[in-house]
């Protein structure tokens, strides 16, 4: 057992985090917000030639050829950057829908009750008909409301999961950094033990959400998963309210990031395999 | 990233599997949880039938993984906890290890391998719990031995030890870190007075020790004289980092013995009891997770377990709690009743957010040691 990142690994993670920074910085993150409802085609196609959607795909079918695991560490750092769009939806049509891997279709699915992403999708995975739109809480997802669908599909499940645990790092890192800069009483507000122990919670949580991630990517176990998604989720949800609490009335305009990582949070809370539902899979698994 | 063992790692399990459903039905029946002399016996005499099995050292000199593994299949098999033998083969032997003269290491190491000693950590005094470098036991230097007077108290499986890892002030003038020593006390020295305490469970599982001109030989030295805060970072991260790995896995089989407790009584129709079930199988098994991790990056960076077990012991502590209070919930009425299984182990798990540093100070330590926060005042 050699439970850490290959080398492979770490660098995979770092291309990712690298050609983010390049293509969906904080000016981009800004102009989407400000452009509501518009998906980047262009960016969609970068990420389709780096390889993000054709990532589990065998290399004879002219995909990357990689796992679970590097799929995760990809997800987490498309969190992390707040990355719009129906990633996980696309990731997983790659080897169905044509132009899916190069990121030249765009692809929405029928998640729990919801859809995002689908007047902008070339393909939806799922019945959605029916469905009506509604004013997402998220200025960077449109959403729209379907009758409830079928059981959730783990690997997404584990993707949703891997995206939160990107918030949850996140955040985590804003806070610190928030709190080491912004002085009151004349000294950083970090040194102030209720706000180290705000800050030292975001990453209990996120570091015990990161586990439970990894090891879910490598055993693929329905029931590893599910608890990583119940962590994640609840990793990233609480992490980002923390986070804005750490940034005080800053943390409540519209200026500051940290609504848009709770926003996003939230959405993915409600996909298929969330808290009630993971939950509910391994007590049954205990009980049996 | 790899959860596989490799195939000589899968033959020690199935070789210690094998062992433990040979001798696990010949052991005697657990003594009471107030018999501490029984419990001393006991617990001496299972670390004995390790040690002539061959599986003595598994806490500290086989490999991460091996350690890991016999951890998974002790609990399996309902096998004997450390017990009496926590501090000496969990921290003070590691600590000794690490930081002992090889005479010091040939002196105590095997005895503790061989089931031979008790050990108890002397830290805590009345006024030093968390702050414990304000701690005023003090140490004078006279030739070749010091004399110590002073208290320790929640010094636990104090009455039955045989050593003691004591925190002594051998320079009251020195800054308050920088005048500390970390010696090993023999109990039977004279001088020695140990009152049991009795805890809000109704055992005496620890106790104040009282220390009058008590006289122990510089060679039971650990580490440099006015150098015992660095060693004893030692022994808190082993304290923290891997003591309590084994608990994990019994608290998974606590939380299923849970489940079909409610399935019988009713309370499984519960949703939200339910769901709290499920939500703790998830912290169980992501703190198994996380020891796997903590214990991959202790072996890439050399043996000593970094402050990644304050995250753990912050963690733990609190699910361990969430855990008996929902045994509660699934007991009902029974919950008050101390004949009930869980009901002790609810009280005893109200010590956790407070033995080995309490959650506030692991908070400080994460945010200032991991995270890199201002040092608060
Ligand atoms: C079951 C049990 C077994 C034990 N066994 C041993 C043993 O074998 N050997 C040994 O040496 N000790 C032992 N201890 C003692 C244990 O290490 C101390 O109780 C612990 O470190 C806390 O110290 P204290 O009790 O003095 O509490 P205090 O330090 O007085 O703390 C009281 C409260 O104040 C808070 N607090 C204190 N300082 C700060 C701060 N700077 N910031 C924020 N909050 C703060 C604490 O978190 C706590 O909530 C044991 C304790 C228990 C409960």
């Amino acid at each position: 057992m050699r439970f850490r990142l290959t080398d492979d690994q770490k660098a995979l993670r770092a291309g990712m985090r690298e050609l983010l920074g390049r293509c969906f910085g904080r000016e981009a993150l800004r102009a989407a917000v400000d452009a509501p409802g518009r998906l980047d085609r262009a960016l969609w196609r970068t990420l389709g030639e780096a390889g993000f959607f054709a990532l589990r795909l065998p290399e004879a079918d002219g995909g990357v050829g990689l796992g679970l695991p590097e799929a995760v560490l990809v997800f987490e750092e498309a969190g992390r950057a707040l990355l719009p769009g129906p990633l996980v939806a696309t990731h997983l049509a790659a080897a169905s829908v044509p132009g899916a891997a190069r990121g030249e279709t765009v692809v929405a699915a029928v998640d729990g009750e919801l859809v995002e992403w689908l007047d902008a999708a070339g393909a939806v995975r799922g019945d959605a008909s029916g469905a009506v739109p509604l004013r997402s809480v998220d200025p960077l997802t449109p959403l729209h409301r379907v009758p409830a669908a079928g059981p959730p599909d783990p690997v997404a499940v584990l993707l949703t999961a891997a995206e939160q645990l990107g918030t949850a790092g996140r955040v985590c890192e804003l806070a610190v950094q928030h709190a080491r800069r912004r002085e009151q009483f004349g000294r950083p507000i970090g040194s102030f033990q209720a706000v180290q122990h705000l800050c030292a919670d975001l990453l209990v949580r996120a570091e015990t959400a990161r586990v439970a991630v990894y090891a879910a990517a490598v055993t693929a176990d329905p029931a590893d998963i599910a608890a990583a998604r119940l962590l994640a989720d609840e990793a990233a949800v609480q992490g980002a309210r923390d986070c804005l609490q750490v940034h005080g009335g800053m943390g409540f305009t519209w200026e500051a990031d940290v609504h848009l990582h709770l926003k996003r949070a939230w959405v993915r809370a409600r996909r298929a395999g969330g808290s009630t539902q993971g939950a509910e899979l391994l007590a049954a698994a205990l009980a049996d | 990233m790899d959860l596989s063992c490799t195939p000589e790692e899968e033959e020690f399990r199935a070789r210690l599997r094998d062992w433990l459903g040979k001798v696990l039905p010949t052991l005697p029946a657990q003594p009471s949880p107030d018999d501490w002399p029984g419990r001393r016996a006991y617990d001496l005499g299972w670390q004995r039938m390790l040690y002539d099995a061959g599986y003595a050292d598994v806490h500290w000199d086989a490999s991460p993984t091996r350690r890991l593994i016999y951890l998974e299949e002790t609990e399996k098999a309902g096998a004997p906890y450390v017990g009496a033998n926590f501090v000496g083969l969990l921290h003070a032997g590691p600590t000794i290890a690490a930081e002992g003269s090889a005479e010091q290491r040939a002196r105590w190491l095997p005895p503790i391998l061989r089931g031979e000693q008790v050990w108890c950590q002397g830290f805590s005094e009345p006024d030093a719990g968390s702050d414990l470098a304000s701690l005023r036991t003090r140490a004078r230097r006279d030739g070749d031995v010091y004399v110590v007077t002073g208290s320790k108290i929640w010094t636990s499986h104090a009455e039955v030890a045989d050593w003691c890892e004591l925190l002594v002030r051998t320079d009251p003038d020195a800054p308050r870190h920088r005048g500390i020593t970390w010696l090993a006390l023999p109990m039977d020295a004279e001088g020695v007075t140990v009152r049991p305490l009795r805890t809000l469970a109704g055992s005496a599982e620890f106790a104040e020790v009282f220390l009058d001109e008590v006289r122990v030989p510089v060679a039971n030295r650990v580490g440099e004289e006015n150098d015992g805060w660095r060693v004893t970072m030692v022994t808190l991260s082993f304290e923290r980092g891997t003591a309590f790995v084994g608990e994990v896995v019994a608290c998974r089989r606590v939380l299923t013995g849970l489940a079909r407790t409610a399935r019988d009584n009713g309370r499984w129709d519960d949703p939200a009891l339910r769901r709290r079930l499920g939500r703790l199988d998830a912290e169980f098994r992501a703190l198994w997770r996380l020891t796997q991790w903590n214990v991959s990056a202790a072996e890439e960076s050399g043996g000593v377990p970094g402050v990644g077990g304050s995250v753990f012991k912050l963690r733990y502590s609190h699910a361990r709690q969430e855990l008996y209070d929902t045994a509660a919930e699934v007991l009902g009425p029974d919950c008050l009743d101390l004949d009930r299984p869980w009901v002790l182990d609810r009280l005893s798990s109200l010590s956790y957010t407070i033995a080995a540093g309490t959650s506030q100070i692991q908070r400080t330590i994460v945010a200032e040691r991991i995270l890199g926060l201002p040092r608060g005042r």
